[in-house]
């Protein structure tokens, strides 16, 4: 910010028509603590004088009591936020700093440097169009230097600075920087930028930060911010074609009808023609709403309300696309994906996959293979943990509109949810859509489910037990069976031991196969629903999230979740196979409720324990649920 | 001379007079940096790339001639939908906004009356134009407030016909809570944290916004937009969800709520040039007039009505004007005479003394914002 004396009204209103003409750019900072980085962005604030008095005098008494700079101004202790990290002297968050300059406005999304906070770096990444990679010119290209620059490349930057800082350590040595500079340049040949500028700098003294330093006469390029208010980042944006992701109707009245959203990409004016995805409705833009009047045209970024001339139907989670150039649409695609979770993924199970304004149930089907992010190599594996990366094949429960995540940010990102706890545990770049999503259709049929049932006299249904090994599960389920076909009912029972003995031969019991085995299981069991069968599932299934996976794969109410909630003392002091007694020995790992936990069912239909009730009047009670809901009507 | 070898001697051209090297214009124009150097050698390209690279040439050779980086762009080549950085914030809060109301099942927008408050109402008014935002606006009002405040806020949801649910914590008004009497940290818990507790509580609300920017104070800085409330209101800046690109993650279990803050990327200066910008109605505190103040501690505090215990005092009349807006104890004013918007940016910008100066509550130590956020302070 200019600090020019504003001592007339007509100065502030040119200061302020000047200002509100500046750009915006978004930058990360990325390098460990020690190469200096929040110091470059206290360097930075102090510098561009946006650092008020009294923060300073703040800043002042914190640098006596942490402070690692002896006399000088720490300026990291600027930007450290959380007081838990102050007392430790590492950045552990993402923290997002504002400054501004006459020609621009900066955010700079400070994230931290060691590997195990991948995760910020990336979601700093995420909205950065620009990233500086520090470096520690006494250390050069280290691993981390080489593990940042992919996660930039991966998250889509595209611009690169090469901060090479201390190098007033190095007695400003032109040999140091540039062997950094080849070394560099050399390594980022195998990544995606459009520029890489690698600049001198010691951000402790101030050196290439505002202007050149004479420290570094045979240095040619541009000091640090100088270079940042100039360079030309923004992807042409407006030259991809319209997108805009519709994230609100706007209906006040029966006469008004806008479909309100942020342009994701390209641009968009009245009599554009246009095509929803995914119904393929056509239409053409009657007029963009604002509250200052209609618009002649939207750009990229812009927040807006379109109508059209058609009254078709348009709604949350639609793309509105240019009618030439239409985005993709898939259900089955292939993306980069980072890990940000402490719980493994399993391929198999089941996701929230939320795109710009959709969410749809997703499951990794095929972890093609890792990439160590500090080598680049690919790796193989079954899981992924945290801050890993890979490349996997994705399955999801309703086709999306996309575009390449290389070709559009916006259209070609989302980000995982764990359905249990809610939290954020995914971020995807999505790469291409798996040619079988477009050539496999669905066969219609003309019998169907309920042909097939109405010929049974029955509801089909899942009569899902799950509880403890030796709870009883099977006893009931097989009293159940019998029940209903001395009804006349038709029935199968699938169980966990037979299936294991053929479908299921080839997993083993680790936390992987037993999400796979419940799948395949789920899927078995949806298919004889669909045969118009009553079937009972007789299975361990120790995790919520698979449960849950089978319940909703299946019609609302086929699935009927029935917990044998007989407790572990009882389950074990029977021990019909011997097999507690070897899980307590050792010789069987994994073993439900001894060294691997069970989920008990929050919301279960039906819950008998069965040291409480005989099986037999267990087996009476669920045919009565039955009865009652209706499912042996027909 | 063929179009190809025209193309490759003007790219040349180009990068002598730019100070670019062959390969960098090369990727500038054909996004690989050794593209040049193929067609040189006889390398072939498709018609459509050639036509590209025609015209990314023509516009760096516009970029490049003498004297061209400083002259605007002829009209036409301004796009209409270039952004400036006000636009871009106004944006993301308006995308924010649209989120929040599609996705929870009952939002509310906490409003203080301050600037920020009015900002942030403005940018609701926008995004959901020509609808009313679908929200009500909430003050928790903890009868302290300037009464200049009270009117500002009561005539503004009666012109906007806008839903407003005043909420008092009535428990502290039955036991005459008050910062004279019980000093500032308990009246601000009692009539402010568990007061806003209370009322988010008692109409179930699962979104509030909150006008709360990133560079307010260091701890704020890394908060999320979306900020997630345990059942017991409680902040957890261990466990908050990573926000990537503009994909927010709504999801919540019953009980639990979320904090909005859609002017988190916002500044103290964005938020003045704005109301500049747009003509945002303020509460006419805001601007210096003549008000009855006292001085304590160094700090100025007006006497806004007889509730106010003066040991000996004599209010003064004196030209000041406020730059937070809060319970009137509670908040310093400062010597002013900007009456207008341009006056009030005028002193901002020389002043150089952070906003939160004025705030009583802030000073105890650097990091209380963070303890009390994890209380369930806004």
């Amino acid at each position: 910010m200019s600090n020019v004396a504003l001592t007339e009204k007509d100065d502030v209103i040119e200061y302020l028509a000047a200002h509100e003409h500046k750009g915006l750019l978004r930058f990360i900072t990325c390098g460990s603590v020690d190469d200096g980085k929040s110091t470059l962005i206290g360097r930075l604030l102090y510098d561009s004088k946006l650092i008020y008095d009294d923060q300073l005098a703040a800043l002042e008494s914190d640098t006596k009591k942490h402070g690692t700079q002896g006399d000088k101004i720490d300026f990291a202790l600027l930007v450290d936020g959380l007081a838990a990290e102050r007392e430790q002297g590492i950045t552990i968050d993402v923290a997002y700093r504002f400054f501004s300059t006459e020609k621009r406005k900066f955010i700079v999304a400070d994230t931290p440097g060691h590997e195990q906070y991948t995760r910020n770096m990336a979601t700093g990444a995420s909205t950065a169009e620009l990233a500086v990679v520090m470096i520690d010119a006494r250390r050069g290209v280290l691993t981390q230097t080489r593990r940042h620059s992919y996660i930039a490349s991966l998250l889509g930057i595209r611009h690169i600075v090469v901060a090479v800082n201390k190098m007033d350590l190095v007695d400003f040595s032109e040999k140091v920087f540039r062997e950094i500079e080849a070394d560099y340049l050399e390594f980022a040949e195998q990544l995606d930028f459009e520029s890489i500028t690698v600049i001198p700098l010691s951000a402790l003294d101030g050196d290439n930060i505002l202007t050149k330093s004479r420290k570094t006469p045979w240095y040619d390029g541009a000091a640090l911010l100088p270079y940042l208010e100039t360079i030309q980042v923004r992807a042409n944006l407006s030259e991809t074609p319209f997108r805009m992701p519709v994230q609100w109707v706007n209906r006040p009245n029966l006469d008004f009808r806008g479909f309100s959203g942020t342009v994701a990409s390209g641009s968009v004016q009245p009599g554009d023609e246009i095509v929803v995805l995914p119904s393929a409705k056509r239409s053409k833009v009657s007029s963009i709403v604002s509250m200052d009047g209609d618009l002649d045209e939207a750009g990229p970024d812009m927040a807006v309300t379109l109508t059209l001339e058609d009254e078709i139907d348009v709604s949350r989670g639609d793309v509105i696309c240019a009618g030439q150039a239409p985005a993709e649409q898939t259900d089955q695609f292939a993306a980069h994906l980072l890990w940000m979770s402490e719980d493994k993924l399993y391929p198999g199970r089941q996701y929230f996959l939320k795109t710009a304004n959709r969410v749809v149930s997703a499951t990794v089907t095929e972890l093609k293979h890792k990439i160590n992010v500090n080598t680049l190599e690919h790796m193989s594996g079954k899981t992924l943990e945290l801050n890993e990366v890979a490349f996997c094949n994705f399955s999801l429960s309703a086709p999306i509109a996309f575009d390449a995540y290389k070709d559009n940010r916006r259209t070609g990102s989302f980000v995982l949810i764990d359905k249990r706890t809610n939290a954020t545990i995914g971020a995807g770049m999505i790469d291409f859509s798996l040619r079988r999503a477009q050539n496999v259709h669905w066969q219609d049929l003309d019998v169907d489910k309920s042909a097939r049932a109405g010929a049974k006299h029955q509801r089909p249904c899942v009569l899902w037990f799950t509880g403890l090994s030796g709870s009883g599960k099977s006893t009931v389920a097989n009293l159940v069976e019998k029940r209903l076909h001395d009804m006349g009912r038709h029935t199968y029972i699938l169980d966990g031991d037979n299936v294991r003995h053929g479908l299921n031969k080839d997993l083993g019991f680790t936390d992987a196969d037993r999400v796979e085995n419940i799948r395949r299981v789920a899927e078995t069991a949806k298919l004889m629903a669909d045969a118009g069968l009553i079937v009972c599932v007789s299975f361990i299934s120790p995790f919520q999230s698979e449960r849950r996976m089978a319940r909703e794969l299946l019609a609302d109410g086929e699935f009927i979740e029935v917990y044998i909630s007989t407790p572990l003392e009882v389950c074990e002091k029977r021990d019909v196979k011997g097999l507690y007694a070897k899980a307590r020995r050792g010789e069987i790992k994994n073993f439900t409720g001894i060294d691997s936990a069970y989920e008990p069912p929050q919301l279960a239909e039906v819950d008998v324990d069965t040291s409480d009730v005989p099986a037999a009047d267990a087996a009476d009670r669920i045919v009565e649920y039955l009865h009652a809901k209706g499912y042996l009507d027909g | 001379m063929s179009d190809l070898q025209t193309l490759i001697e003007r790219a040349k051209t180009a990068a002598d007079k730019s100070d670019l090297s062959i390969s960098t214009v090369s990727r500038k124009l054909f996004n690989d940096g050794k593209a040049i150097a193929r067609l040189e050698a006889g390398g072939q390209c498709t018609l459509k790339t050639l036509e590209t690279a025609q015209e990314r040439l023509a516009v760096l050779e516009r970029e490049t001639a003498p004297g061209a980086t400083e002259a605007p762009r002829p009209d036409g080549l301004i796009s209409k939908t270039q952004m400036t950085h006000l636009d871009r914030l106004e944006a993301e809060a308006m995308h924010v906004m649209r989120e929040v109301a599609a996705e929870a099942e009952k939002p509310v927008m906490l409003y203080s009356v301050g600037k920020d408050s009015a900002v942030m109402l403005h940018l609701a008014l926008k995004a959901f134009y020509p609808s009313k935002p679908p929200f009500p606006l909430m003050h928790v009002d903890t009868t302290w407030k300037f009464r200049e405040m009270i009117k500002f806020r009561d005539d503004l949801a009666k012109r906007l016909g806008l839903d407003l649910i005043v909420h008092t914590n009535q428990e502290g008004v039955a036991q005459g809570i008050g910062p004279f009497t019980h000093g500032s940290q308990l009246h601000t818990d009692i009539m402010k944290t568990q007061a806003l507790k209370q009322a988010l509580d008692l109409h179930q609300f699962d979104a509030a916004f909150g006008g709360a920017r990133r560079d307010e104070e260091k701890s704020r800085a890394k908060e999320r937009i979306f900020s997630f409330r345990s059942a017991g209101h409680r902040w957890d800046p261990k466990n908050q969800r990573p926000e990537l690109w503009n994909i927010f993650n709504t999801k919540i279990r019953p009980g639990e709520s979320i904090r909005v803050f859609p002017l988190s990327n916002w500044t103290e200066l964005d938020i003045w040039q704005y109301i500049y910008r747009e003509n945002i109605e303020i509460v006419p505190l805001y601007f210096a007039a003549k008000r009855p103040v006292v001085e304590r501690d160094g700090t100025l505090i007006m006497v806004d009505d007889d509730r106010m215990p003066l040991n000996g005092e004599t209010p003064t009349e004196r030209m000041v004007r406020f730059r937070t807006l809060g319970c009137y104890p509670l908040t310093g004013a400062v010597e002013s005479n900007a009456t207008t918007l341009p006056g009030i940016i005028q002193e901002m910008l020389i002043s150089r003394s952070s906003e939160r100066e004025g705030r009583v509550i802030d000073h105890d130590q650097s990091a209380s914002m963070e303890k009390k956020k994890q209380e369930g302070y806004f």
